[in-house]
């Protein structure tokens, strides 16, 4: 039985005489505390679809369904963390993620939402930095009070979109160790948008790619049954993990070359000029 | 000693005074060289730029002849400055002196009122014993006036800038309440943008002037409490009518372009309406609300002088009025001395702004 389940999803935007249609028939069924990536090239339509699954969108034709319920808005059952953060700058680390944790529980008393509030602070490691503004932070630093937020929370489903888009190699990689030591001890079921094949190969149990846009559909599944944990320094060894890498990334790279061919502009007629120098 | 030194660099930057850098910079012996130059270019430059300025005044003013005999130099102006300081010091002491007197004066008819009081157990007769008594209270009444009279000298320059600090702030604390909830309701819901707008676009230019025979009539009509003068609560509205648009802009402004991520926090959140306004909406846009509120403040004091001037508010406006009235050459300095406070506290004004706008801002730096 799938937690989460999307059937024949169409969604577009714009006026009927000018609509662009993002996403066209997408079908996803996801078990619970399954680890599934969605991979796809920039502008094929990843955040529209990781706004259906948050309730931030509502599909023209078809239906999300989570828990057996139709989606109709966003919930706290189904965290997000945004790929820009989005952290309200005038609150402090603690105070981005209280705010949260007391909407989201208000029955809890204040003695027992702080200690709430510091686990999950603690479980980023970012209890030195608790009391500074996002502003003072790296951008690292900030998409773990993003994800604190998000755990604090505590969602059945977490969404992750585009997390570690923004950051630098060596902050990636640390924190995608981070987000799976979190999963394997919080275990919850995570829907990962990303670009990076080798992140999704890493993190999950299962990926699948987003077709390039417009009218972006979901492609052919792939299975990792990589052992967990999973070691980034010896996996680079790992011949399974290598031929999962590259049948991804043909996959994609075969669906752009595709793509490329479909679109209606092949040869743009450039006109025949040649520069003139020292013209007096 | 390098905490200080940080903490005094911070202040100076709080306090938009970061031309000082440098000085605090050269005291702790940090790259004289450097230093000396930008004192040179940032603070001693300005200081001869205002003496060439005092200059020119001085010889441009003596060549000028008007009714009011010759037009106020420099130190002409510094003169009836002094004067007007004096005047400060003498209306105290009279006003000491007025209230020593008044004290006499009641002690005195308490002695009489004691006095009759004894006398009135004296006589057997009832209507000579209810004389006394009448007298008594009445010589305690006069005692009681005598201690209730209060000092009726002409304003000081002290007392009308008091006055006029008030009358600025009553009218900036009307204009703040209506523009504060109109332009939240301005930025968040479009219709009511295009309701007001209109209305915005037309009361927005008109001059103080003419809402000052407005203002007097509606407060001579409606008004009828005794605590504050006609007068103070006429200008006052006057100058809300006039300030309270930049802050109903820019709170629009700071509502209406609130960052989407941020929305998109509190729809996550599932926040309610009164919680996004107050944890997300207004906090967002403080720093556009503040920006506001400083100019309107810089309106507010622009407008009350002319306000105080034609409603005869006692401030300083009142002041240039009556020393225009005066017809001597003293009164002309001293409408120059009047015009360098009314820049220096407008300009401090807007200084104590700048620090507040900065102390809620969160995408400048604040000092701890």
């Amino acid at each position: 039985m799938p937690i989460l389940e999307l059937s024949n999803v169409h969604k577009g935007f714009g006026p009927p005489n000018n609509r662009s249609e993002v996403l066209t028939d997408i079908n996803l069924a996801i078990e619970e505390n399954e680890f599934v990536a969605i991979v796809g090239f920039s502008g094929s339509g990843k955040s529209t679809l990781v706004n259906l699954l948050a309730g931030l969108e509502t599909p023209d034709t078809g239906s999300v369904v989570f828990e057996d319920a139709p989606i109709t808005g966003p919930h706290p059952d189904r965290g997000i963390v945004f790929q820009n953060y989005s952290l309200l700058p005038w609150l402090t680390v603690t105070g981005n993620v209280e705010l949260a944790v007391k909407q989201v529980f208000p029955q809890m008393a204040k003695p027992e939402r702080k200690q709430h509030v510091a686990k999950y602070i603690e479980m980023v490691n970012l209890t030195p930095a608790s009391w500074k503004r996002p502003k003072e932070l790296s951008g690292g630093m900030r998409q773990r009070v993003s994800v604190a937020r998000t755990l604090a929370m505590q969602p059945k489903l977490l969404l992750l979109d585009e997390p570690l888009g923004a950051l630098d190699a060596l902050t990636r990689a640390q924190l995608q160790d981070e987000i799976l030591n979190i999963w394997d001890r919080e275990k919850k079921t995570v829907v990962l948008i990303t670009n990076d094949v080798d992140e999704a190969v890493l993190m999950a149990d299962r990926i699948i790619p987003l077709t390039p846009g417009p009218k972006a559909t979901l492609g052919q599944p792939f299975r990792v049954d990589l052992q967990r944990p999973r070691d980034r320094t010896t996996l680079n060894f790992n011949p399974d993990f290598k031929r999962i890498r590259n049948r991804v990334t043909n996959y994609l790279m075969d669906l752009n070359e595709e793509a490329k061919r479909l679109s209606p502009v092949k040869d743009l007629p450039l006109p025949a000029i040649t520069p003139v120098h020292n013209v007096a | 000693m390098k905490k200080l030194k940080h903490l005094l660099l911070k202040a100076l930057d709080v306090a938009a005074l970061s031309v000082f850098e440098p000085v605090v910079r050269l005291c702790y012996g940090e790259d004289p060289k450097a230093q000396l130059n930008k004192i040179g270019k940032f603070i001693v430059i300005p200081i001869l730029a205002f003496i060439a300025f005092l200059g020119i005044w001085h010889v441009a003013a003596s060549n000028i002849e008007t009714k009011f005999g010759s037009m106020p130099t420099p130190p002409v102006v510094w003169a009836q400055a002094k004067v007007m300081v004096n005047q400060v010091f003498e209306n105290m002491e009279a006003k000491q002196a007025f209230y020593v007197e008044q004290e006499q004066l009641a002690q005195g008819h308490e002695t009489k009122s004691a006095q009759f009081a004894a006398a009135a157990e004296l006589p057997k007769n009832t209507a000579q014993k209810e004389a006394f008594l009448a007298e008594a209270k009445a010589q305690g009444q006069l005692a009681e006036n005598a201690r209730n009279a209060s000092y009726a000298g002409t304003p000081t320059i002290v007392y009308r800038v008091v006055h006029s600090l008030k009358t600025v702030f009553l009218g900036f604390l009307i204009a703040t309440l209506i523009a504060l909830p109109i332009g939240i309701l301005c930025g968040l819901s479009p219709m009511f943008m295009a309701a007001a707008s209109p209305l915005i676009q037309i009361f927005k230019p008109v001059s103080p002037v003419a809402w000052v025979p407005i203002a007097m009539i509606l407060v001579g009509a409606l008004y009828t409490g005794t605590s504050m003068e006609p007068a103070m609560i006429s200008s006052a509205i006057v100058v809300a009518m006039c300030s309270l648009w930049p802050t109903l802009v820019n709170t629009a402004l700071g509502v209406a372009s609130i960052d989407k991520d941020h929305m998109n926090v509190a729809k996550v959140l599932r926040l309610g309406w009164w919680t996004r306004l107050f944890k997300i909406v207004i906090p967002s846009s403080l720093p556009l609300i503040f920006a506001g509120l400083r100019i309107s403040l810089g309106v507010g004091w622009m407008v009350l002088i002319a306000a105080e001037l034609l409603v005869q508010n006692p401030g300083l406006g009142q002041f240039v009025w009556d020393r225009f009235q005066d017809n001597s050459s003293a009164a002309f300095g001293q409408i120059f001395v009047a015009v360098f406070i009314i820049g220096i506290i407008g300009f401090l004004l807007d200084r104590s702004m700048i620090i507040m706008q900065r102390s809620v801002s969160f995408d400048a730096p604040v000092a701890a």
